[in-house]
């Protein structure tokens, strides 16, 4: 620790921090533009100067360090004023150039009202502009479907070209022409193709880059927020649900530093427009081959009329992506009361048996644990589209040296470099039985990490792969005392939480694979499940909340809520337990999904004992006692990998492939965005003109 | 004056032959073994010795600043980087020493190497010097030839030396931002600390030097460092190349002692001031980003020609690049003139140097031209102090020292541009209404 006075006040500090860090332990506040905690030290706005003694001029405080300081002639500790006329003068200037060439233009600007440039204009602005002469004009640019840029308002902070370059691993910004005539582009003003782009509008510290779909849509102050989490992949990334009335208008990241530290993917972004349209509003029947609108008690009184009449082994219950842990309990519960064994959350047949144990199919490393990792294997699995913001923390751990990384799988640009090793499950064999220079390197390793991705279970031989994988992380040193670093990386945000109730096939029950196949049931719940396709013959209920794929096959559709219109437990892909909160209504007479459920049990007479999300959640807890650790990770037993390991079993050799082909349009809310569908289109033309 | 036999560069102009051989006549690669066989202290003692102040501009003790180095080479190698982007407006004296007598570069790179353990050396050359390149390329490889450098040397240490190229931007003279440079990256300068004798080139201990510091290295170690001492006055020692253009009779670059009168320096070697001494209306001194020193008794008259001399006049000597202007000159105009040359230079990283230098450029335009109010002149002078200062590298000050120059000097002049502007306004607002 190093002394260092401030404003007066003696205070200790680490010596590796920079001054803007001391000053805010003494409970200082520096203003800034192009600082940001995540990104490397620019330096270039100059907006936090300070003034250190015995230095001719003031400090950019956000670089200079505590041990750059040089103490006083006795021996005294370094002195930093950071409220003398001299500094409050440099901020002023510093402001007064920005704002000359800024076009002032805030009644028009989408930034307005969360503008950093604004704010502090408060601070350290003056009244009237000395500047005379005619502004600079830039031209806008080009930069993708996701980013609109009003490059008059660029203050050349320069965040999101490092950001683009350091986080997102796709250095396509940056800064074209010198002194006044520099601008930020993409150089050719092609569209970016990061999947992280959307977070240069939150980095950009005024209106330059803001988001497109949400242009003139809402000012700040008139939205209501609701902390929230997002469920378009398994990583529970922390976000911001802001809503207008019964509208959702945005989606904005929260700062965690478990799991999404400060990013989330384009798509948990922009897929806002998607919770707009296609929406199922009111129930429906089908009568003659059309659905028509119906009332709640006629739809439930024909679901009753048809599951009266069918034997319990011939009902089944298929969860999807994106349902909450509630409503799957419910309808578990509801199946049991039926009597059927027939009921499945793996649409996508992924062979994890959540009998062998919780650590069989956690991401046990964690996602913060990858920057303790120090050699990571990854199977079958493309982390840049799987877990966009997982794969930022992998680059971020890579960035800071000495992580050797290999692949086995689809030989993809995970922004990072890494060993390609093959493609199938020979390599892993030859990797778990410790042949092979990656193998020496994981084993030298102290903390290894295997990441396995979901396509890689979803095979045939999926459980076959699954042990192998698990053998090759016990072999291979990363299951360990004290570390864990077998990783299950799933892309759908309810399975790890359906694993944990037990979504799965009771006693002689049928897996999803077989649920579809024709004439294996003759009533199929499907709640939310649009990836999979229902039996031909079967009487289909479809609770969900778009016309999607279900949609369009069922019989009697039950209009439920999508994550951002209730309260629901998600459980993340290490097992961290996370809540959602409901920032607006569903629409028209769609409910939420548990209280579709409980409704329609008592039209069945099977009644679930529960009249409130409270009393459901107390029966729930009381069942699974893991799941009340809100925000925490239940690790699994190392034990449970071992076990996995010793399965054993003859993995075939086809190819690990990706677990989607298209990252923009994985579920029915992503499928119903038009902006999901712009990107989606464009990231095909690139794939094409790639392949020309 | 300088006696001819302290002159370091005695092929200045040419006419002898540039090439090993003519080198070796004037005294270059004469037993440089021993000196190198001094070792490192050795060397950086002398050179501390002779009060060698860098020639770049900055006038930073040369061998204080080699002994900033690590002592003992660590995991990352050590690199001499020598500062040939000479792109100072009025600075003509590196591209002469590498035209003309590029073995004194070259041997002082080994010299300097060995005085800082550096195994390898790069020279950054500026965009425009081809034939300057070409030059110092050539006596390079005459060296390497002679086994004078290189790898397995008759000198005993082995030292590898590069010519860089640059693209041509007068930032990349500044050393941090010709490290990113020669790094292959956009030519901005770093932030510091960290310092490059700590962090420089490609992370490594790095010392960038200007040519001519260099390049009387070799005259210092042999010659000692008494008689370099005993040129000029303290603190202000040695020989210096002085640049002199402008309004003189005849422009040129040449060799004197620091603390040369500058009256003294423009009459024996440039044949006076266009119209005689009493037609001088200001001179800059070093290069276009120091302030200006008018004519006069209290200015030009005594102005001696050295660090201290010109700071006596709150300029500073900076290249040694003597502008001159005689009373022909349209002050403003030409201080207007070379605020565009920094708005247009300015790499545009940190903001008061970005939005200020068009600022200045475009006040002084209309100043030149009297289309400005007076109360502009304080608040431009206002903007001057806000970017001196606070800026990331030294470019901010050095746009901002001329203008302050200019303001301090010459005010009455923009004043009265000003009040005649108004009155032709005032004259022709009368004739439109009289018709």
């Amino acid at each position: 620790m190093t002394k260092i006075v401030i404003d007066g006040k003696e205070i200790d500090v680490p010596p590796e921090f920079t001054l803007l860090q001391a000053v805010e332990a003494a409970g200082g506040e520096i203003p800034r533009f192009c600082f940001h905690e995540r990104l490397s030290i620019a330096g270039n706005c100059r907006m936090c100067l300070v003034e250190l003694k015995g230095s001719p001029k003031p400090v950019a405080s956000c670089a200079w360090g505590v041990r750059d300081c040089r103490p006083g002639p006795n021996g005294e500790p370094p002195v930093v004023n950071t409220k003398t006329p001299l500094v409050r003068k440099a901020r002023e200037g510093v402001m007064e150039f920005l704002l000359i060439n800024h076009p002032l233009d805030c009644p028009i600007c989408d930034q307005g009202g969360e503008c950093d440039l604004q704010d502090q204009a408060m601070a350290y602005g003056v009244d009237s502009s000395r500047y005379a002469d005619n502004k600079r004009a830039v031209e806008d640019k080009y930069i993708g479907p996701l980013v609109k840029t009003i490059m008059n308002r660029c203050i050349h902070c320069t965040r999101c070209i490092r950001f683009s370059a350091e986080v997102a691993g796709v250095p396509e910004l940056g800064a074209i022409g010198r002194g006044e005539d520099m601008e930020i582009t993409t150089y050719l003003e092609q569209a970016m193709s990061s999947e992280l782009q959307g977070n240069v509008v939150d980095l950009c510290p005024v209106g330059a880059l803001t988001s497109k779909p949400y242009a003139f849509a809402a000012r700040p102050w008139e939205l209501s927020k609701t902390e929230s989490i997002d469920v378009m992949d398994a990583l529970g990334s922390s976000i911001r649900v802001d809503a207008r009335g019964r509208e959702v208008m945005r989606i904005l990241p929260r700062v965690n530093d478990d799991v999404n530290e400060e990013w989330i993917s384009d798509k948990t972004r922009h897929v806002v427009d998607g919770l707009r349209t296609q929406r199922l509003d009111q129930p429906y029947i089908r009568e003659g081959g059309r659905l028509r609108p119906a009332s709640w008690s006629e739809t439930f009184s024909a679901v009753a009329a048809k599951v009266s009449h069918t034997a319990p082994d011939r009902i089944g219950a298929i969860a999807g992506d994106l349902c909450a842990v509630e409503e799957m309990f419910a309808l578990k519960q509801l199946m049991a009361l039926l009597g059927s064994p027939n009921l499945d959350a793996r649409q996508d047949s992924a062979a994890i048996d959540p009998s062998a144990g919780r650590a069989g199919y956690l991401f046990n490393g964690t996602i913060a644990g990858i920057e303790r990792a120090d050699a990571l294997l990854i199977v079958g699995a493309n982390p840049r589209r799987e877990g966009s913001v997982l794969n930022a923390r992998i680059r971020k751990r890579w960035r800071a040296g000495k992580f050797p990384v290999a692949l086995i799988g689809e030989r993809v640009d995970l922004t990072y470099s890494y060993d390609y090793l093959g493609a199938g499950p020979e390599t892993l064999a030859e990797l778990a039985a410790g042949r092979g220079a990656f193998a020496e390197t994981l084993k030298k390793a102290e903390r290894p990490m295997v990441i396995v991705g979901a396509a890689a279970l979803t095979r045939a031989d999926g459980a076959a792969v699954l042990s192998l994988a698990a053998k090759a992380a016990v072999e291979l040193g990363a299951v360990k005392d004290g570390w864990n670093g077998f990783s299950v990386l799933h892309t759908a945000a309810s399975r790890v939480g359906a694993l944990d109730i037990g979504f799965v096939p009771g006693q002689g029950g049928l897996h999803a694979a077989h649920m579809a196949n024709s004439g294996a049931l003759e009533v199929l719940f499907l709640l939310g499940a649009d990836e999979v396709d229902a039996p031909a013959g079967a009487f289909v209920v479809y609770i969900g909340t778009h016309g999607d794929h279900g949609a369009h096959r069922a019989d009697v559709i039950l209009p439920g809520a999508a994550y951002t219109e209730k309260s629901g437990i998600y459980v993340n892909t290490e097992g961290r337990v996370q809540i959602a909160n409901r920032a607006s209504f569903p629409p028209g007479e769609a409910r939420e999904d548990w209280a579709i459920l409980r409704a329609l049990s008592e039209t069945l007479g099977k009644k679930l004992p529960y009249d409130s999300l409270g009393a459901l959640r107390r029966v729930l807890f009381a069942a699974h006692p893991h799941l009340q650790r809100i925000d925490q990770v239940t690790p699994g037993d190392a034990a449970d990998i071992r076990a996995l390991a010793g399965k054993g079993g003859t993995p075939d050799k086809a190819p690990f492939r990706q677990a989607f082909d298209d990252f923009y349009l994985t579920n029915p809310i992503a499928r119903s965005s038009a902006v999901m569908a712009e990107c989606s289109a464009l990231a095909e033309g690139r794939t094409m003109s790639a392949a020309e | 004056m300088l006696k001819d036999e302290d002159r370091i560069f005695k092929n200045l102009y040419g006419q002898g032959d540039w090439g090993l051989e003519g080198a070796r006549k004037r005294g270059s690669w004469d037993d440089t073994k021993s000196i190198l066989n001094r070792g490192r202290d050795g060397i950086v003692n002398e050179v501390k010795a002779s009060g060698l102040r860098g020639r770049g501009g900055a006038g930073f003790p040369t061998g204080v600043k080699w002994s900033f180095m690590p002592k003992a080479i660590g995991d990352r190698p050590h690199y001499l980087v020598v500062n040939a982007d000479e792109s100072e407006p009025g600075t003509c004296k590196d591209r002469e020493i590498m035209r003309h007598d590029p073995h004194l570069l070259v041997e002082g790179c080994l010299i300097a190497g060995r005085a800082m353990d550096c195994a390898s050396g790069y020279i950054y050359v500026r965009g425009e010097f081809i034939r300057e390149r070409e030059r110092l390329q050539a006596a390079i490889d005459q060296a390497y030839d002679a086994k004078l450098i290189g790898k397995n040397n008759i000198h005993g240490y082995d030292f590898d030396l590069y010519v860089h190229h640059g693209a041509g931007a007068y930032i990349c003279g500044e050393e941090m931002a010709l490290l990113e440079s020669l790094e292959g990256k956009k030519g901005q300068p770093r932030l510091k600390p960290p310092f490059p004798a700590n962090m420089g080139l490609y992370g490594c201990p790095t010392t960038v030097n200007n040519v001519e510091s260099i390049a009387v290295v070799p005259d210092i170690m042999r010659r000692g460092a008494g008689w370099f001492g005993g040129i000029g006055r303290p603190n202000n020692t040695g020989t210096k190349l002085f640049c002199i253009s402008g309004h003189v009779e005849r422009p040129c670059t040449v060799e004197d002692a620091m603390g040369v009168p500058l009256r003294e320096l423009i009459e024996t070697h440039c044949g006076g001031v266009r119209g005689g001494w009493d037609n001088l209306l200001a001179v800059i001194p070093g290069g276009s980003s120091m302030p200006l020193i008018p004519a006069g008794a209290t200015g030009c008259d005594d102005l001696l020609m050295d660090f201290d001399g010109c700071q006596k006049h709150k300029s500073a000597l900076g290249t040694a690049a003597v502008i001159v202007m005689d009373k022909s000159t349209d002050i403003i105009r030409a201080m207007a003139r070379i605020s565009y040359f920094y708005k247009h230079e300015s790499c545009g990283q940190c903001t008061p140097c970005r939005e200020g230098m068009g600022w200045m450029w475009r006040v002084l335009t209309r100043m030149a031209e009297g289309r400005a109010q007076k109360k502009e002149i304080d608040m431009l002078f206002d903007v001057t102090k806000q970017i001196e200062g606070h800026t990331i590298c030294a470019f901010g000050d050095g746009a901002a020292w001329p203008v302050q120059g200019l303001l301090r000097h010459f005010r009455p002049e923009i004043e009265r541009r000003i009040d005649e502007y108004t009155h032709r306004a005032e004259a022709a607002a009368v004739r439109v209404a009289a018709e």
